[in-house]
């Protein structure tokens, strides 16, 4: 049952991104921009929070899921220890795909060379 | 003009080609990207459930361990050139998932490499990861202060 609305749910923002590549021919790097942000903003709706207990990772491994930890981290921050808090929930929430990313990141990129350039 | 030289028919035609092709190439493109993100999202599943049930990790433990796993994966794929194959096929499926944010990642850095290891590979690991943290991150801290601020 986990995995057919993870796929369901995670499919379907895929989708959403497809229809805005199609037909607003909007680039990759706008469209993780809109998505990381929405997710922020659907977070802070209290829309997202829903949609990550129906769907675990169909909600939560799109880039939207992505502004969900981040918005998620910044509001439970601010409300435990205030300002300081909301600028540091979001970094902190977020920090081992972060730092996943620059890791893997790097070394990917060290030690291979592009294939597909065609 | 040429088109001054086309029966009326041809003209219906190509008007009919016009309005059919880019929508039914939209609605495949749509089912590939339901399919493949779907499936990239079971995989993410398959990962929580491991995480949370196989190594008992708690709600903040899962989402990281998740958020790793995925985009070593990502970033790996990319690596060795799978994952642009892929996403040939799959479109937005492969982009929007977390992997799609680490291939956007490891690709500009692979293709920069000859730039330096500084101005190059790693300066250009943030071709498009740096807008999406700025976004990201700045959302979330504006979000946060708003919550102080409506308490």
């Amino acid at each position: 049952m986990d995995y057919l609305w993870a796929f369901v749910i995670g499919g379907g923002i895929c989708v959403i991104g497809q229809l805005l590549i199609s037909l607003t021919r909007l680039t990759a790097a706008r469209i993780l921009v809109i998505f990381v942000t929405a997710g922020v903003v659907l977070t802070a709706l209290g829309l997202y929070e829903p949609l990550v207990e129906l769907a675990g990772a169909g909600a939560t491994v799109p880039l939207t899921g992505f502004g969900y930890a981040l918005g998620k981290g910044a509001l439970e921050a601010a409300r435990e220890s205030g300002v300081i808090g909301a600028f540091t929930g979001g970094i902190t929430a977020t920090a081992g795909g972060v730092a996943a990313a620059i890791v893997f990141g790097y070394l990917n990129a060290l030690l291979f060379t592009p294939k597909t350039k065609m | 003009m040429a088109n001054e030289k086309k029966t009326p028919e041809q003209v219906k035609y190509q008007k009919l080609v016009k309005e059919r092709m880019p929508k039914s190439q939209t609605f495949s493109q749509c089912v590939r990207a339901f399919i493949s993100g779907g499936i990239i999202c079971c995989i993410g599943q398959l990962m929580r459930n491991w995480a949370q049930q196989g190594m008992g990790l708690d709600e903040k433990g899962t989402a990281a361990f998740t958020a790793i796993v995925m985009v070593f994966l990502g970033a790996t794929l990319t690596g060795i050139g799978v994952y642009d194959k892929i996403g040939e096929w799959s479109g937005a499926g492969s982009i929007v998932p977390i992997t799609g944010f680490a291939n956007s990642i490891v690709s500009p850095a692979m293709e920069f490499k000859r730039e330096g290891f500084i101005t190059g590979t790693a300066a250009k690991l943030f071709t498009i990861a740096g807008p999406v943290l700025v976004y990201g991150v700045g959302s979330s801290v504006i979000v946060g202060l708003l919550s102080l601020l409506f308490k």
